[in-house]
């Protein structure tokens, strides 16, 4: 009989975040009145976090498979085949409300946690991305934000050992109560040696790996606990300390341990730590799981079981072992200086037995603890269709040129060196193509092939119509891979949205998550991974909806991609794909009219691909070394960073009738190229794509130390470079 | 020839340096630090990049204490080489091997990026390769290589001609701008009393392939590897 020596009242349930129906579903499930270990464990399993409640029923409409996928959502990582026997598994998690509360830490252990989720399925981590939203430059926050994040980021990769490669910064005052902070890790193992979750055999050791359980990062419930616990020391913060030095122990031990044969299952203690890490295990191989927390090596005396469940220590793991095995197991772990103690074995009941101190604290049903947590179907509402603007309704400025070179200084479009010069980006000697590109391009261990990488979404666009922009945030990622010659492969999301209890923000989930699987099936990119993050907003004020996308695309020969660089003087540059001048939602209209309105550019899917597939085989075959995809800020914008890039300046002479020149050189229509070629070899891409319907124009020829455009209006290289340098650094340094 | 690479807990860029020595043409062998012993016929001891116990600590404070560097310190005194690479040259601070220390960097921040070092001289078993004067371009990646000494130690150094890289910009010159990390005298690099042991902060061996930017760090392990006869 399970004694139960704290009174569960409502208040507790409540400060667990339970709703009265979801506790009386528990009870129900159990059959008694839980003991406040088991409430323990439900909050944690039942939380949005954990259970996908809110958003398990509309994720289910993305398509997640494809002859290259290997393991698509619901393990650690997303896992597809690249040929040679080898699979890239990747994944993308935030870490949003940590990295609020206390930036470097949070955004460390954001780092830490999605490579532990990779290399937990045996793979070694190759690169690292990140996605970042801050609030607005004003805001007293943000430096301050900007700088813990960043610094956390690096301190964690930087000394783990992993390049980070590619990334994206933005600024909108709708981040001031509530940042975004997604991290991605992508691993390379090969493909019979990929290891899972699920526990196979009974009587089989559990076992403890890594680092020592404490009190840090115990769910904000427990800080009403102190009626069951008045002795406990003072509440340490919610927010986990990472140790990378830990972690690159703990990669270097588990991948050791797995060569040797000994690993059944193994799963890493991430949210919810120790409990949903076991109860994952027992429920996905269909087997009771049995844990005496006395074996749990803890960092500090006296931790209640309570504790042990919910801590979220970091650089943890649990395994399964094979019998017989254990002590070539130790072996590998003491030689990395790490803790290894069998706290358990799988048994054949189906049920969840926790035991500490000679009592029994927890005895759930395994299966119902993750199959029977509620699901909602929570009522959304459309959001509300944005007019069209019209090219001739916006204002032209007084200057083209002042224009973009305000765009080009602006803190959302402005170089991120400051960010990515503090990440390690050339470790490992792999890296193709730095920070700052359209995607980075990591070489594929000594071999030929190359990974392209990258992280994206435009949440404005996502506010102002939900479907065009999760369309857009796909074919972003898919044209990013594309541009550097990639075939784009799979992506992994990281859904962050406000509230799911107020219909308008579930009903923005709802039309990014139709979009985003719409695009996900046009352009063969299935999602293999991902994480849903709710509820970021503050005092009712929710983010931009900002799922975004992590995108993984394969070069089969990596010494023959592309970049955005003018690389020669004399070079025709050609735009592929059509322009209409639309500059509703755009940068231009944000940051230059003060305007955030409209529709946002639609996407044409098989325009996409179609563009995308042409401009592609144009790299593959050796003809175009320069190209760039068009988006934030159009033509203008794309030129600029080109010209920048290769420090070769440009002269854009034509441009086509039939809309005012801001609109052709600021529109952000979609599924557009700028390419700069041999004047020779320019001749036949224009053949090449009009026989097959493609638009594509050339509009000028690269050279001079300035940027030209139509009308003479010239912008010198160092002008321009000055002003896309200056803005984050002079920030930074309270200079802006 | 055989180099000995080591690895301490929290080494990182010991494949890199790996692939940079192979490719070069040395035999290697990674040595752990629990060892008490350099492998038989090591002629080259490399200590590479990383976060050596996690450099909690001051960095390398832990590493330069290592059962194996007792084997290291005895290996240089037979006038063996040793390269000590970011991490490393700050574990050859502080194991004694090296005068001076490495400061967090002026700016108080990791930095990564590209940089041009100016080769001091080149009749040393590691810059053979290269002309005296040449600017090569590498790369940095750290939070403290703030080179800092004595005014007794700088001026020997300097007096003795024991730096052996500056950051410099592309033509070679030195200037404040490409001393990002403050350094005194733009130190880069220094060597040993009898010029072999080297410890180094930026990162040639990142620079040996021109698909990920360049081979100007070759020179160095080209260098090494040509330093011994080719049956060794």
């Amino acid at each position: 009989m399970i004694r139960n020596d704290v009174a569960i009242t409502p208040e507790l349930v409540k400060e667990h975040g339970l709703k009265p129906d979801e506790y009386e579903r528990f009870v129900n499930l159990i059959g008694r009145e839980p003991t406040i270990t088991e409430l323990g464990i439900v909050s944690a399993m039942w939380n949005e976090h954990c259970s996908y409640k809110s958003s398990r029923i509309h994720l289910r409409g993305l398509p997640t498979s494809a002859p290259w996928v290997i393991q698509g959502p619901g393990e650690n990582a997303g896992v597809i085949d690249i040929g040679d026997g080898l699979a890239c598994i990747f994944k993308m998690e935030s870490h949003n409300h940590p990295s609020f509360i206390e930036p470097y830490q949070g955004a460390a252990t954001g780092v830490g946690g999605i490579l532990r989720d990779v290399f937990t399925m045996g793979a070694r981590p190759i690169a690292s991305l990140n996605f970042l939203r801050f609030g607005e430059p004003d805001h007293p926050k943000t430096p301050h934000l900007v700088s813990g994040v960043v610094a956390g980021i690096g301190g964690y990769g930087n000394s783990f050992g992993v390049p980070t490669v590619g990334g994206s910064v933005g600024f909108d005052k709708r981040y001031n109560g509530n940042i975004l902070v997604n991290a991605m890790a992508v691993g390379l193992a090969r493909t019979d040696e990929i290891f899972y979750a699920k526990a196979t055999g009974v009587g089989n050791p559990i076992v403890y790996l890594g680092s020592k359980t404490g009190r840090d990062g115990i769910h904000g419930a427990t800080m009403a606990s102190a009626e069951f616990d008045e002795s406990s020391e003072e509440k340490r913060p919610t927010v986990q300390v990472g140790d990378p030095f830990a972690e690159k122990l703990l990669l270097e031990a588990c991948l050791e341990l797995m060569k040797s044969g000994a690993v059944i299952a193994i799963q890493d203690m991430g949210a919810a730590g120790l409990t949903s890490s076991a109860v994952e295990m027992g429920a996905k191989g269909n087997l009771g799981i049995e844990l005496d927390l006395d074996k749990v090596p803890c960092r500090e005396e006296g931790m209640t079981a309570y504790e042990m469940m919910l801590s979220e220590s970091q650089e943890r793991m649990l395994m399964v072992l094979k019998p017989g095995m254990e002590k070539e197991a130790e072996a590998i772990f003491h030689k990395w200086g790490l803790d290894f103690a069998v706290i358990g074995r799988t048994t054949d009941t189906l049920r969840f037995v926790i035991k500490h101190q000679g009592e029994v604290k927890a005895d759930l049903p395994i299966k119902e603890l993750g199959d029977e947590a509620p699901v909602y179907d929570r009522p959304w509402v459309e959001s509300p269709r944005q007019p069209a603007i019209a090219a001739e309704s916006v204002t032209a400025p007084v200057s083209e040129a002042e224009a973009l070179l305000k765009l080009v200084g602006s803190p959302d479009q402005c170089s991120k060196r400051w960010v990515w010069e503090q990440y390690d980006h050339l470790i490992l000697g792999n890296t193709v193509q730095t920070p700052g590109g359209d995607a980075a391009i990591v070489r594929v261990e000594d071999g030929l092939k190359g990974l392209a990488l990258t992280t994206d979404v435009t949440p404005r666009y996502c506010e102002a119509d939900p479907f065009e922009g999760g369309k857009q945030a796909v074919a972003e990622a898919w044209r990013n891979i594309t541009a550097v010659g990639g075939l784009p492969l799979a992506i992994t999301d990281n859904l962050n949205f406000a509230s799911p209890e107020r219909p308008e923000s579930m009903g923005q989930f709802v039309g990014c998550i139709r979009g985003i699987g719409e695009a996900c099936k046009a352009l063969d990119f299935p999602v293999v991974s991902g994480n849903v993050s709710l509820y970021n907003e503050t005092n009712g004020q929710g983010i931009l909806p900002t799922p975004a996308i992590g995108g993984v695309g394969l070069l089969d020969d990596v010494t023959v991609n592309a970049s955005m660089a003018f690389r020669r003087e004399g070079e025709a540059i050609i735009l592929i794909g059509a322009t209409r001048g639309w500059l509703g939602q755009s940068i231009y209209l944000r940051d230059v009219c003060g305007r955030e309105e409209g529709a946002p550019p639609p996407v044409d899917l098989a325009l996409e691909k179609r563009n995308g597939d042409f401009v592609r085989q144009l790299i593959r075959s050796g003809q175009v070394t320069t190209v760039h995809d068009v988006s934030d800020g159009g033509i203008a914008l794309a030129l600029a960073e080109m010209a920048m890039a290769g420090q070769v300046g440009a002269e854009i002479t034509a441009y086509p009738e039939g809309f005012p020149l801001h609109a052709f050189l600021f529109g952000e229509d979609q599924a557009r190229y700028l390419l700069a070629v041999d004047e020779d070899v320019a001749a036949d891409i224009l053949y090449e794509a009009g026989a097959v319907g493609i638009p594509a124009v050339t509009l000028g020829i690269t050279g001079g130390d300035s940027l030209i455009l139509p009308g003479r209006q010239a912008i010198s290289l160092k002008q321009l470079k000055a002003a896309h340098e200056a803005w984050l650094p002079d920030y930074m340094t309270g200079k802006s | 020839m055989k180099s000995a690479v080591i690895v301490f807990p929290g080494s990182n860029r010991e494949g890199d340096v790996l692939r940079a020595l192979q490719s070069a043409g040395s035999r290697v062998e990674k040595v752990w630090h629990a060892e008490t012993e350099l492998p038989q016929g090591t002629d080259l001891v490399v200590l590479p990049g990383g976060f050596s116990y996690g450099d909690y600590l001051r960095c390398g404070a832990i590493a330069g204490r290592a059962t194996v560097m007792d084997a290291v310190r005895a290996h240089a005194a037979r006038g063996g080489l040793v390269l000590g690479i970011c991490n490393g040259f700050q574990i050859l601070c502080e194991s004694g091997l090296l005068p001076g220390i490495l400061m967090r960097n002026a700016n108080l921040r990791f930095i990564c990026h590209r940089q041009f070092l100016k080769v001091e001289r080149n009749d040393t078993a590691f810059t053979r390769a290269y002309a005296k004067g040449q600017a090569i371009d590498v790369c940095v990646a750290h939070g403290e290589g703030n080179y800092t000494a004595d005014a007794e130690t700088l001026k020997r150094l300097e007096g003795e001609g024991l730096v052996a890289f500056r950051y410099s910009d592309a033509q070679g010159h030195i200037t404040q701008d490409a001393n990002r990390n403050g350094s005194m005298n733009s130190i880069a690099g220094i060597y040993s009393d009898k010029l072999n042991v080297l410890g180094m902060m930026p990162h040639p061996e990142n620079l040996i392939e021109d698909l990920v930017g360049g081979t100007d760090g070759r020179g160095l392990f080209e260098s090494l590897v040509s330093s011994f006869p080719r049956a060794a």
